[in-house]
């Protein structure tokens, strides 16, 4: 069993989002990358626990950035990864990550290919899919639930208003989510191990970028609470359909 | 040249969001001076002619049964063949849960630039710029699609629906469909509730809240008020409330119109997976409880006691109305 996880470092939640270069640029100074918390706790975790069920799966992670990301994939590599890829490039454009991230899976003939469900920062759940279709794969979304059966997947999904479950022949792509793991804390056995596990940088493929940001913007600041006594709970219900509209 | 519009359904129901991405559809190829045409797949009960009272001149439908449950790979294949039939050169999704993964297929397959997760109009002025929330809501990004072909998300909520007159013609599309590899053994839907993301009202509880015994008092308004219910992510890891509800950096993102919060402090994280409601009110009794500094209302005050009052009051305006 091969494994492809997808991983990409993201700004902390609690980073401060603030822009330089009349909003053009995503202001790094002062802020602390992490792997996007959908990736590592999730997809890099059902990946591990699979792994920890069958130890001659090979889980191999991959990462569209640059060398400032191999703070984030060491510590993948720490919580269980076998090897790592670093494809040389950076981009905003999701259709270009992907079509690299494919360029690595086609040559690494994996079985089951995780993504988390969304980045934290630019928050377009796209990449899962454009890689299924770049691979020619069927694609599970929004996996809540993943076990394996020889070569057969059966996932529980997210859909509106419940769930479903499937399933599916390998190779399949999933975008994994709550639910499918838990998150886990690299030790230090793992911590020692990943600093000679491989990480392997390749260049990037010549693929076009299909979307740029033109800028960025913040949202306007909120005008403030306006605070309702607890005695006079009907002034409330008076401003939410008067003056919010809103019921 | 034409707007095509990814109508999504379910169970032979079109769903709410479509509604919007119609509406929003029609609006984007009046702006480039065409015209608007809907795709649906599957078999469907509703009318479909009546989608041409949100603004669409031709609804292309491919009937047939296999694409009555969502499987990306064949929907993809399809939905790039009428792309190509109808000539579109802006392709409209709702990023709902199925328009999420169906529309990053289409785009890598028509290599179709994506702004995934809309929440404006395009500005045409000078090119196609789209604007949409990144960092989980803290940020807007103007992203210009450079590519011929352009494919569009549309947040869910961030659109009015607006239902004039007009009917639309109805036409079958003749698509071959290959036999999917995703074999659907069930189905779980939660019964009786209303699903989150597609929620006007979300009535949300938190750790204030002291166990899950105590939800009453939170279901009571929020059947009051026809509301989806949520929680934040400590009440959903001590399994008070299902995993599902959680809303959050982590767990589910909702943008309704109004978001009603119950005893959750408001912690970046939950703050992310919420900010994009359109009217957030705050009930805690910790006045420092810094949700009330992302709220637009707000009561310090004990939730026992306030919020069977507020269901009461909702209750006598309604009666009134």
């Amino acid at each position: 069993m091969k494994i492809l996880v997808c991983v990409s470092k993201s700004p902390d939640t609690t980073s401060k989002i603030a822009f330089t270069d009349g909003n053009t640029k995503f202001d790094e100074a002062g802020v602390q990358w992490i792997i996007n918390p959908y990736d590592e706790w999730y997809a890099l975790v059902r990946a591990i626990e699979l792994k920890e069920k069958d130890p001659a799966t090979v889980i191999h992670l991959v990462t569209v950035g640059l060398p400032d990301c191999d703070p984030i994939i060491r510590k993948a590599l720490a919580l269980g990864g076998d090897e790592a890829i670093r494809v040389n490039t950076d981009s905003s454009d999701s259709y270009y990550i992907a079509a690299q991230i494919a360029e690595v899976a086609k040559k690494g003939a994996y079985d089951l290919i995780f993504t988390g469900k969304e980045t934290i920062d630019y928050n377009g759940s796209s990449i899962g899919g454009m890689v299924a279709e770049l691979v020619d794969a069927p694609y599970v979304s929004l996996a809540t639930l993943f076990e394996l059966n020889g070569t057969t997947a059966s996932i529980t999904r997210e859909i509106e208003g419940g769930e479903e479950v499937c399933e599916v022949s390998l190779p399949v792509v999933v975008s994994c989510q709550k639910g499918i793991s838990e998150q886990r804390i690299p030790n230090m056995r793992g911590i020692m191990a990943a600093r000679t596990k491989p990480l392997q940088v390749v260049e990037p493929a010549s693929i076009e970028t299909l979307t740029s940001i033109v800028n960025y913007e913040l949202p306007p600041a909120k005008a403030g609470v306006k605070l309702v006594s607890p005695d006079n709970v009907a002034e409330l219900v008076r401003l939410l359909h008067e003056e919010a509209k809103a019921i | 040249m034409s707007v095509l519009i990814f109508v999504d359904q379910t169970e032979g129901h079109i769903k709410k969001a479509s509604f919007e991405a119609l509406t929003y559809g029609a609006k984007v190829a009046d702006q480039l001076g065409t015209t608007a045409e809907a795709l649906v797949l599957g078999t469907v009960n509703d009318d479909l002619a009546a989608l041409g009272k949100y603004g669409v001149k031709k609804v292309h439908q491919v009937a047939n049964e296999t694409l009555n449950h969502v499987d990306t790979q064949l929907y993809a294949k399809v939905i790039a063949e009428a792309v190509t039939a109808s000539g579109a050169n802006v392709v409209v999704f709702s990023h709902n849960q199925t328009g999420k993964a169906v529309s990053a297929r289409v785009a890598a397959r028509l290599k179709a630039g994506i702004v995934a997760g809309a929440s404006s109009l395009p500005d045409t002025s000078n090119g196609f710029v789209v604007r949409k929330p990144v960092f989980s809501g803290k940020a807007y990004a103007n992203v210009s699609i450079n590519s011929p072909i352009k494919v569009i998300s549309l947040n869910p909520n961030s659109y009015k629906t607006v239902a004039g007159e007009g009917t639309a013609e109805v036409v079958a599309l003749n698509v071959a469909v290959d036999a999917s590899k995703i074999k659907i053994t069930a189905v779980n839907k939660v019964v009786g509730e209303v699903p989150l993301t597609e929620a006007d009202i979300v009535v949300s509880g938190g750790r204030g809240l002291k166990g899950p015994e105590n939800w009453g008092v939170l279901l009571d308004l929020a059947k009051e008020l026809h509301a989806a219910t949520a929680c934040s992510r400590p009440v959903g890891d001590a399994h008070w409330r299902p995993h599902h509800e959680h809303v959050g950096q982590t767990g589910v993102q909702v943008a309704p119109n109004l978001y009603i919060a119950l005893g959750i402090s408001g912690a970046i994280q939950h703050l992310a997976g919420v900010n994009r409601s359109k009217v957030i009110v705050v009930i805690n009794k910790d006045p420092e409880a810094p949700f009330f500094k992302a709220a637009d209302y707000g009561i310090v005050g004990d939730l026992f006691e306030v919020v069977p009052k507020l269901t009461e009051e909702i209750r006598k305006m309604k009666a009134s109305a």
